[in-house]
Protein backbone atom coordinates (compact mmCIF):
# COMPACT_ATOMS: atom_id res chain seq x y z
CA UNK A 1 0.00 0.00 0.00
CA UNK A 2 3.01 2.29 -0.21
CA UNK A 3 2.31 5.59 -1.91
CA UNK A 4 5.69 6.82 -2.96
CA UNK A 5 5.00 8.06 -6.43
CA UNK A 6 4.20 11.71 -5.93
CA UNK A 7 6.55 14.37 -4.62
CA UNK A 8 4.09 15.52 -2.00
CA UNK A 9 1.73 13.61 0.18
CA UNK A 10 -0.59 14.46 2.99
CA UNK A 11 -0.60 13.24 6.54
CA UNK A 12 -3.65 13.43 8.74
CA UNK A 13 -3.19 12.62 12.41
CA UNK A 14 -6.36 11.62 14.23
CA UNK A 15 -6.39 11.74 18.00
CA UNK A 16 -9.25 9.89 19.64
CA UNK A 17 -10.49 8.88 23.04
CA UNK A 18 -8.66 5.56 22.68
CA UNK A 19 -5.58 6.20 20.64
CA UNK A 20 -4.05 7.84 17.61
CA UNK A 21 -4.51 6.93 13.97
CA UNK A 22 -2.43 8.24 11.09
CA UNK A 23 -3.79 8.59 7.60
CA UNK A 24 -1.79 9.32 4.48
CA UNK A 25 -2.89 10.27 1.00
CA UNK A 26 -1.32 11.27 -2.28
CA UNK A 27 -4.28 13.42 -3.25
CA UNK A 28 -6.40 14.06 -0.13
CA UNK A 29 -9.13 11.83 -1.54
CA UNK A 30 -7.86 8.27 -1.13
CA UNK A 31 -6.51 7.61 2.34
CA UNK A 32 -4.56 4.79 3.97
CA UNK A 33 -5.00 4.42 7.69
CA UNK A 34 -2.57 3.06 10.29
CA UNK A 35 -3.09 2.58 13.99
CA UNK A 36 -3.97 2.64 16.69
CA UNK A 37 -0.94 4.11 18.34
CA UNK A 38 -1.22 4.57 22.13
CA UNK A 39 -4.23 2.28 22.29
CA UNK A 40 -6.47 3.03 25.28
CA UNK A 41 -4.93 6.43 25.87
CA UNK A 42 -6.76 9.54 24.79
CA UNK A 43 -4.98 11.89 22.39
CA UNK A 44 -6.55 15.33 22.77
CA UNK A 45 -3.72 17.30 21.19
CA UNK A 46 -1.48 16.97 18.16
CA UNK A 47 1.05 19.31 16.62
CA UNK A 48 2.69 18.61 13.28
CA UNK A 49 5.89 20.62 13.01
CA UNK A 50 7.28 20.76 9.48
CA UNK A 51 9.98 23.32 10.21
CA UNK A 52 13.68 22.63 10.47
CA UNK A 53 13.64 20.29 7.50
CA UNK A 54 11.82 17.50 9.26
CA UNK A 55 8.28 16.44 10.03
CA UNK A 56 7.80 16.00 13.75
CA UNK A 57 4.47 14.81 15.10
CA UNK A 58 3.92 15.80 18.71
CA UNK A 59 1.06 14.27 20.62
CA UNK A 60 -0.37 14.97 24.02
CA UNK A 61 -1.32 11.55 25.35
CA UNK A 62 -3.33 10.88 28.47
CA UNK A 63 -3.87 7.52 30.08
CA UNK A 64 -6.64 7.28 32.62
CA UNK A 65 -4.29 5.15 34.69
CA UNK A 66 -0.84 6.52 34.04
CA UNK A 67 -1.44 10.20 33.46
CA UNK A 68 -0.54 12.65 30.69
CA UNK A 69 2.68 12.94 28.71
CA UNK A 70 4.03 14.21 25.39
CA UNK A 71 5.45 11.88 22.79
CA UNK A 72 7.05 12.87 19.52
CA UNK A 73 7.89 11.05 16.33
CA UNK A 74 10.25 12.19 13.58
CA UNK A 75 9.43 9.25 11.31
CA UNK A 76 5.68 9.66 10.90
CA UNK A 77 4.77 7.31 13.68
CA UNK A 78 7.25 4.51 13.08
CA UNK A 79 8.80 5.21 16.47
CA UNK A 80 7.84 7.45 19.35
CA UNK A 81 10.02 9.14 21.94
CA UNK A 82 9.24 10.56 25.33
CA UNK A 83 11.65 12.69 27.35
CA UNK A 84 12.45 10.64 30.45
CA UNK A 85 11.53 13.38 32.86
CA UNK A 86 8.52 14.48 30.88
CA UNK A 87 8.17 17.32 28.40
CA UNK A 88 5.59 19.14 30.53
CA UNK A 89 5.76 18.93 34.31
CA UNK A 90 4.70 21.53 36.80
CA UNK A 91 7.72 22.94 38.63
CA UNK A 92 8.24 22.69 42.36
CA UNK A 93 6.34 25.27 44.29
CA UNK A 94 3.30 25.34 42.05
CA UNK A 95 1.63 22.47 43.93
CA UNK A 96 0.00 21.53 40.66
CA UNK A 97 0.00 18.43 38.51
CA UNK A 98 -0.54 18.17 34.79
CA UNK A 99 -3.94 16.75 33.96
CA UNK A 100 -4.26 17.04 30.20
CA UNK A 101 -2.47 18.61 27.26
CA UNK A 102 -5.13 20.42 25.26
CA UNK A 103 -3.03 22.12 22.67
CA UNK A 104 0.35 21.70 20.97
CA UNK A 105 1.07 24.56 18.63
CA UNK A 106 4.29 24.94 16.65
CA UNK A 107 5.21 28.64 16.39
CA UNK A 108 5.89 30.51 13.14
CA UNK A 109 8.55 29.62 10.61
CA UNK A 110 10.50 32.60 11.86
CA UNK A 111 10.93 30.94 15.25
CA UNK A 112 12.01 27.37 14.52
CA UNK A 113 12.10 25.13 17.54
CA UNK A 114 9.50 27.13 19.42
CA UNK A 115 6.40 25.15 20.30
CA UNK A 116 3.58 26.26 22.58
CA UNK A 117 1.31 24.09 24.67
CA UNK A 118 -1.95 24.77 26.45
CA UNK A 119 -2.86 22.56 29.36
CA UNK A 120 -5.15 21.64 32.20
CA UNK A 121 -4.99 23.00 34.83
CA UNK A 122 -5.21 26.20 32.82
CA UNK A 123 -1.66 27.01 31.85
CA UNK A 124 0.45 27.90 28.85
CA UNK A 125 3.88 26.45 28.17
CA UNK A 126 6.67 27.21 25.73
CA UNK A 127 9.36 24.99 24.33
CA UNK A 128 12.43 26.17 22.45
CA UNK A 129 13.70 22.69 21.57
CA UNK A 130 11.01 21.42 19.28
CA UNK A 131 8.65 20.29 22.01
CA UNK A 132 10.94 18.08 24.06
CA UNK A 133 10.93 20.33 27.13
CA UNK A 134 8.44 23.05 27.95
CA UNK A 135 8.62 25.87 30.45
CA UNK A 136 5.59 27.11 32.34
CA UNK A 137 4.48 30.62 31.35
CA UNK A 138 4.65 32.33 34.70
CA UNK A 139 2.88 35.47 33.57
CA UNK A 140 -0.35 33.60 32.98
CA UNK A 141 0.11 31.10 35.82
CA UNK A 142 0.59 33.90 38.34
CA UNK A 143 -2.22 36.00 36.90
CA UNK A 144 -4.53 37.32 39.64
CA UNK A 145 -7.56 36.09 37.71
CA UNK A 146 -6.43 32.46 37.71
CA UNK A 147 -8.35 31.44 40.81
CA UNK A 148 -11.55 32.64 39.12
CA UNK A 149 -11.09 30.73 35.89
CA UNK A 150 -13.37 27.75 35.73
CA UNK A 151 -13.84 24.45 33.99
CA UNK A 152 -16.14 23.76 31.09
CA UNK A 153 -17.76 20.37 30.75
CA UNK A 154 -14.60 18.90 29.23
CA UNK A 155 -12.26 20.30 31.85
CA UNK A 156 -10.37 23.52 32.51
CA UNK A 157 -8.55 24.15 29.28
CA UNK A 158 -6.13 26.61 27.77
CA UNK A 159 -7.05 25.39 24.31
CA UNK A 160 -6.16 28.09 21.81
CA UNK A 161 -2.78 29.74 21.36
CA UNK A 162 -2.45 32.25 18.54
CA UNK A 163 0.97 33.74 17.97
CA UNK A 164 1.90 36.68 15.79
CA UNK A 165 4.32 35.29 13.20
CA UNK A 166 6.50 38.38 13.22
CA UNK A 167 5.88 40.16 16.52
CA UNK A 168 5.38 39.59 20.20
CA UNK A 169 1.59 39.34 20.31
CA UNK A 170 0.12 36.17 21.75
CA UNK A 171 -3.57 35.46 22.24
CA UNK A 172 -4.76 32.61 24.43
CA UNK A 173 -8.32 31.40 24.85
CA UNK A 174 -9.51 29.30 27.73
CA UNK A 175 -12.66 27.61 28.88
CA UNK A 176 -13.67 29.18 31.04
CA UNK A 177 -11.91 32.48 31.31
CA UNK A 178 -12.11 33.85 27.80
CA UNK A 179 -9.46 35.52 25.69
CA UNK A 180 -6.23 36.87 27.16
CA UNK A 181 -3.68 38.86 25.20
CA UNK A 182 0.00 39.43 25.68
CA UNK A 183 1.87 42.12 23.77
CA UNK A 184 5.26 41.16 25.14
CA UNK A 185 5.67 37.57 24.06
CA UNK A 186 3.85 36.15 27.04
CA UNK A 187 5.38 38.07 29.92
CA UNK A 188 2.15 39.84 30.87
CA UNK A 189 -1.48 39.14 30.03
CA UNK A 190 -4.73 41.09 29.97
CA UNK A 191 -8.28 39.84 29.32
CA UNK A 192 -9.77 40.94 26.00
CA UNK A 193 -13.41 39.87 25.85
CA UNK A 194 -15.40 43.05 25.21
CA UNK A 195 -18.41 42.10 23.12
CA UNK A 196 -18.29 38.36 23.85
CA UNK A 197 -21.32 37.18 25.78
CA UNK A 198 -21.23 35.13 28.94
CA UNK A 199 -25.00 34.65 29.14
CA UNK A 200 -24.57 31.96 31.76
CA UNK A 201 -23.19 34.44 34.30
CA UNK A 202 -25.10 36.99 36.41
CA UNK A 203 -23.32 39.73 34.48
CA UNK A 204 -23.38 38.56 30.86
CA UNK A 205 -20.64 41.00 29.88
CA UNK A 206 -17.83 40.44 32.36
CA UNK A 207 -14.23 41.44 31.82
CA UNK A 208 -13.35 37.74 31.79
CA UNK A 209 -15.01 34.41 32.48
CA UNK A 210 -16.41 33.78 29.02
CA UNK A 211 -16.47 30.26 27.66
CA UNK A 212 -14.69 30.89 24.39
CA UNK A 213 -14.48 27.56 22.61
CA UNK A 214 -11.88 28.36 19.97
CA UNK A 215 -10.10 31.32 18.41
CA UNK A 216 -8.12 31.60 15.20
CA UNK A 217 -6.28 34.41 13.45
CA UNK A 218 -6.85 35.67 9.96
CA UNK A 219 -3.61 34.82 8.18
CA UNK A 220 -3.65 37.89 5.97
CA UNK A 221 -5.17 40.70 8.03
CA UNK A 222 -3.13 41.90 10.96
CA UNK A 223 -5.18 42.22 14.12
CA UNK A 224 -8.14 40.17 12.87
CA UNK A 225 -9.30 37.22 14.93
CA UNK A 226 -12.33 34.95 14.87
CA UNK A 227 -13.96 33.24 17.84
CA UNK A 228 -16.47 30.44 18.28
CA UNK A 229 -18.00 31.07 21.66
CA UNK A 230 -20.32 29.08 23.89
CA UNK A 231 -23.15 30.56 21.85
CA UNK A 232 -21.87 33.31 19.64
CA UNK A 233 -19.55 33.61 16.68
CA UNK A 234 -17.39 36.72 16.63
CA UNK A 235 -14.73 38.65 14.79
CA UNK A 236 -12.27 41.19 16.09
CA UNK A 237 -10.43 43.61 13.84
CA UNK A 238 -8.37 45.20 16.57
CA UNK A 239 -6.38 42.43 18.21
CA UNK A 240 -9.28 41.45 20.47
CA UNK A 241 -9.86 44.92 21.90
CA UNK A 242 -13.47 44.44 20.84
CA UNK A 243 -15.53 41.68 19.27
CA UNK A 244 -18.61 41.83 17.06
CA UNK A 245 -21.04 39.11 16.14
CA UNK A 246 -20.73 37.43 12.75
CA UNK A 247 -23.29 34.74 13.53
CA UNK A 248 -25.97 36.04 11.17
CA UNK A 249 -26.43 33.61 8.33
CA UNK A 250 -25.44 30.55 10.36
CA UNK A 251 -28.08 27.99 11.37
CA UNK A 252 -26.85 28.17 14.97
CA UNK A 253 -24.28 30.14 16.88
CA UNK A 254 -23.17 27.25 19.11
CA UNK A 255 -20.25 25.00 18.27
CA UNK A 256 -16.63 24.36 19.06
CA UNK A 257 -14.69 24.73 15.83
CA UNK A 258 -13.06 27.81 14.38
CA UNK A 259 -10.66 27.44 11.47
CA UNK A 260 -9.03 30.07 9.30
CA UNK A 261 -7.43 29.87 5.90
CA UNK A 262 -3.65 29.44 5.94
CA UNK A 263 -3.12 32.41 3.59
CA UNK A 264 -6.30 34.10 2.37
CA UNK A 265 -7.95 37.01 4.08
CA UNK A 266 -11.52 36.69 5.28
CA UNK A 267 -11.93 32.93 5.00
CA UNK A 268 -12.96 30.91 8.03
CA UNK A 269 -14.88 27.73 8.75
CA UNK A 270 -17.23 26.74 11.58
CA UNK A 271 -19.25 23.60 12.26
CA UNK A 272 -22.43 24.69 14.04
CA UNK A 273 -24.24 22.64 16.65
CA UNK A 274 -27.83 23.39 17.50
CA UNK A 275 -27.44 24.71 21.03
CA UNK A 276 -25.77 24.28 24.40
CA UNK A 277 -28.62 22.06 25.47
CA UNK A 278 -28.80 20.20 22.15
CA UNK A 279 -25.28 19.46 21.05
CA UNK A 280 -26.03 17.94 17.68
CA UNK A 281 -25.82 19.32 14.15
CA UNK A 282 -28.94 21.42 13.48
CA UNK A 283 -31.77 19.10 12.36
CA UNK A 284 -29.31 16.20 12.56
CA UNK A 285 -27.69 17.35 9.33
CA UNK A 286 -23.96 17.82 9.55
CA UNK A 287 -22.49 20.73 7.63
CA UNK A 288 -19.45 22.94 7.57
CA UNK A 289 -20.03 26.63 6.99
CA UNK A 290 -17.45 28.84 5.34
CA UNK A 291 -17.20 32.56 5.07
CA UNK A 292 -15.04 34.26 2.46
CA UNK A 293 -15.88 37.77 3.56
CA UNK A 294 -14.86 37.74 7.22
CA UNK A 295 -18.28 36.69 8.45
CA UNK A 296 -20.56 38.95 6.42
CA UNK A 297 -22.03 35.85 4.80
CA UNK A 298 -21.73 32.08 5.15
CA UNK A 299 -21.94 29.20 2.72
CA UNK A 300 -23.24 25.80 3.79
CA UNK A 301 -20.97 22.94 2.72
CA UNK A 302 -22.21 19.38 3.07
CA UNK A 303 -21.31 17.57 -0.17
CA UNK A 304 -20.06 14.14 0.77
CA UNK A 305 -21.26 14.32 4.35
CA UNK A 306 -23.85 11.85 5.69
CA UNK A 307 -27.59 12.43 5.44
CA UNK A 308 -27.99 12.21 9.19
CA UNK A 309 -25.42 12.75 11.90
CA UNK A 310 -26.10 13.28 15.58
CA UNK A 311 -22.56 13.53 16.88
CA UNK A 312 -20.78 16.73 17.80
CA UNK A 313 -17.46 17.93 16.45
CA UNK A 314 -15.11 19.04 19.20
CA UNK A 315 -12.91 22.13 19.17
CA UNK A 316 -9.68 20.57 18.03
CA UNK A 317 -11.27 17.83 15.94
CA UNK A 318 -10.95 20.08 12.91
CA UNK A 319 -8.00 21.44 11.02
CA UNK A 320 -6.72 22.87 7.77
CA UNK A 321 -3.55 22.04 5.89
CA UNK A 322 -1.23 24.45 4.16
CA UNK A 323 -1.82 23.29 0.61
CA UNK A 324 -3.40 25.19 -2.27
CA UNK A 325 -6.33 24.93 -2.29
CA UNK A 326 -6.47 24.44 1.44
CA UNK A 327 -7.60 21.10 2.78
CA UNK A 328 -10.24 20.98 5.49
CA UNK A 329 -10.52 18.07 7.91
CA UNK A 330 -12.74 17.16 10.81
CA UNK A 331 -13.86 14.22 12.92
CA UNK A 332 -16.96 13.53 14.96
CA UNK A 333 -17.56 12.08 18.37
CA UNK A 334 -19.00 9.14 16.48
CA UNK A 335 -15.58 8.34 15.07
CA UNK A 336 -16.07 9.49 11.48
CA UNK A 337 -13.36 11.57 9.86
CA UNK A 338 -13.80 13.63 6.71
CA UNK A 339 -11.38 15.41 4.41
CA UNK A 340 -11.87 18.03 1.75
CA UNK A 341 -9.24 18.87 -0.85
CA UNK A 342 -11.12 21.95 -2.04
CA UNK A 343 -11.71 24.11 1.02
CA UNK A 344 -14.85 22.31 2.03
CA UNK A 345 -16.71 22.14 -1.26
CA UNK A 346 -16.58 18.34 -1.25
CA UNK A 347 -15.76 15.91 1.52
CA UNK A 348 -14.64 12.29 1.44
CA UNK A 349 -14.69 9.92 4.37
CA UNK A 350 -11.22 9.10 5.68
CA UNK A 351 -12.31 6.75 8.45
CA UNK A 352 -15.41 5.69 10.31
CA UNK A 353 -16.27 3.92 13.54
CA UNK A 354 -13.17 5.12 15.34
CA UNK A 355 -13.46 6.14 18.99
CA UNK A 356 -14.57 9.73 19.69
CA UNK A 357 -12.37 12.04 17.66
CA UNK A 358 -10.73 14.64 19.89
CA UNK A 359 -8.16 16.20 17.60
CA UNK A 360 -7.09 16.16 13.98
CA UNK A 361 -4.09 17.84 12.38
CA UNK A 362 -2.95 17.69 8.78
CA UNK A 363 0.22 18.56 6.95
CA UNK A 364 1.82 18.38 3.54
CA UNK A 365 4.92 16.18 3.60
CA UNK A 366 7.39 14.80 1.15
CA UNK A 367 6.17 11.45 -0.14
CA UNK A 368 9.65 10.10 0.45
CA UNK A 369 9.08 10.46 4.18
CA UNK A 370 6.18 8.06 4.27
CA UNK A 371 6.91 4.68 5.80
CA UNK A 372 6.62 1.92 3.22
CA UNK A 373 3.79 0.14 4.97
CA UNK A 374 1.50 3.15 5.02
CA UNK B 1 18.98 -0.34 43.57
CA UNK B 2 17.05 -2.60 41.31
CA UNK B 3 18.82 -5.91 41.31
CA UNK B 4 17.96 -8.45 43.95
CA UNK B 5 20.48 -11.02 42.87
CA UNK B 6 23.08 -10.35 45.54
CA UNK B 7 20.67 -9.50 48.30
CA UNK B 8 19.30 -11.83 50.97
CA UNK B 9 15.57 -12.11 50.51
CA UNK B 10 14.75 -10.79 53.98
CA UNK B 11 16.79 -7.62 53.58
CA UNK B 12 15.05 -6.42 50.49
CA UNK B 13 11.60 -5.28 49.45
CA UNK B 14 10.23 -6.20 46.07
CA UNK B 15 7.87 -4.10 44.00
CA UNK B 16 5.95 -6.10 41.43
CA UNK B 17 4.98 -4.21 38.30
CA UNK B 18 2.07 -4.84 35.96
CA UNK B 19 3.17 -5.99 32.53
CA UNK B 20 2.17 -2.73 30.86
CA UNK B 21 4.73 -0.81 32.92
CA UNK B 22 7.60 -3.25 32.60
CA UNK B 23 9.02 -1.68 29.40
CA UNK B 24 9.58 1.49 31.42
CA UNK B 25 11.72 -0.49 33.89
CA UNK B 26 14.02 -2.03 31.33
CA UNK B 27 11.72 -5.01 30.96
CA UNK B 28 11.88 -6.01 34.59
CA UNK B 29 8.77 -7.30 36.31
CA UNK B 30 10.16 -6.87 39.81
CA UNK B 31 12.15 -3.98 41.19
CA UNK B 32 13.91 -4.42 44.49
CA UNK B 33 15.21 -2.03 47.09
CA UNK B 34 17.50 -2.95 50.00
CA UNK B 35 15.96 -2.40 53.40
CA UNK B 36 17.33 -3.38 56.79
CA UNK B 37 14.28 -1.95 58.53
CA UNK B 38 10.77 -0.92 57.67
CA UNK B 39 10.43 1.87 55.15
CA UNK B 40 7.52 3.90 53.82
CA UNK B 41 5.88 3.24 50.50
CA UNK B 42 6.98 6.72 49.46
CA UNK B 43 10.63 5.91 50.19
CA UNK B 44 10.28 2.61 48.42
CA UNK B 45 8.82 4.16 45.26
CA UNK B 46 11.54 6.80 45.25
CA UNK B 47 14.16 4.06 45.58
CA UNK B 48 12.95 1.69 42.90
CA UNK B 49 11.98 4.33 40.33
CA UNK B 50 15.06 6.48 40.77
CA UNK B 51 16.61 5.06 37.62
CA UNK B 52 13.31 5.05 35.77
CA UNK B 53 11.78 8.55 35.79
CA UNK B 54 9.21 7.72 33.11
CA UNK B 55 7.98 4.86 35.30
CA UNK B 56 7.87 7.18 38.28
CA UNK B 57 5.65 9.61 36.39
CA UNK B 58 3.21 6.82 35.56
CA UNK B 59 2.71 6.06 39.23
CA UNK B 60 2.75 9.51 40.82
CA UNK B 61 2.16 13.05 39.59
CA UNK B 62 4.42 16.07 40.09
CA UNK B 63 3.06 16.67 43.59
CA UNK B 64 4.06 13.16 44.61
CA UNK B 65 0.48 11.92 44.83
CA UNK B 66 -0.30 8.41 43.63
CA UNK B 67 -2.37 8.65 40.46
CA UNK B 68 -6.05 8.08 41.00
CA UNK B 69 -6.30 4.77 39.16
CA UNK B 70 -3.02 3.32 40.36
CA UNK B 71 -3.45 0.89 43.23
CA UNK B 72 -0.57 -0.10 45.47
CA UNK B 73 -1.01 -3.11 47.73
CA UNK B 74 0.95 -3.93 50.87
CA UNK B 75 0.11 -7.29 52.37
CA UNK B 76 -2.93 -7.43 50.18
CA UNK B 77 -4.28 -4.09 51.33
CA UNK B 78 -4.48 -1.05 49.11
CA UNK B 79 -2.49 1.76 50.69
CA UNK B 80 -5.40 4.22 50.54
CA UNK B 81 -7.03 1.99 53.18
CA UNK B 82 -3.84 2.04 55.21
CA UNK B 83 -1.70 5.10 55.73
CA UNK B 84 -1.23 6.03 52.11
CA UNK B 85 2.32 6.81 51.09
CA UNK B 86 3.53 6.63 54.69
CA UNK B 87 2.33 3.05 55.03
CA UNK B 88 5.20 0.98 56.42
CA UNK B 89 6.69 -1.89 54.47
CA UNK B 90 8.94 -4.38 56.24
CA UNK B 91 12.01 -6.08 54.76
CA UNK B 92 11.02 -9.24 52.95
CA UNK B 93 7.58 -7.96 52.03
CA UNK B 94 6.29 -7.52 48.52
CA UNK B 95 4.47 -4.51 47.19
CA UNK B 96 2.11 -5.00 44.32
CA UNK B 97 1.18 -2.32 41.79
CA UNK B 98 -2.00 -2.91 39.82
CA UNK B 99 -3.97 -0.59 37.63
CA UNK B 100 -7.48 0.03 38.87
CA UNK B 101 -10.58 -0.82 36.92
CA UNK B 102 -11.20 2.33 34.94
CA UNK B 103 -12.17 3.50 31.52
CA UNK B 104 -15.06 2.86 29.22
Amino acid sequence: MGRMATAESYVLAIGTKKGLWLATSPDRRDWSLSGPHFLMSEVPSIGIDTRDGRTRILVGVRSEHWGPTVFHSDDLGETWSEPENGAITFPDGTDAALERIWQIHPDADSRPGVVWAGCEPISVWKSTDGGEHFELNRGLWDHPHRSEWGAGYGGAAAHSIVVDPTGEKVHVAMSTGGVYRSLDGGTSWEPRNRGISAYFMPDPNPEFGQCVHKIAADAAVDGRLYAQNHHGVYRSDDDAESWESIAEGLPADFGFVMLTHPRRAGTAWVIPLKADGERIPPDGKLAVHRTDDAGASWKRLDAGLPEAEYNAVLRDAASVDGAEPAGVYFGTRGGSVYASADEGEHFTEVASHLPDVLCVRAAVVSAALLPAQL
Amino acid sequence: MTSAESMPADSAISVILPSVLQPLAGGQSILTAPAEAAVTVEWLLDAVTGDYPALSRRLRDETGAVRRYVNIYVNGNEIRRLQGLVTAVAPGQEVLIIQSVAGG
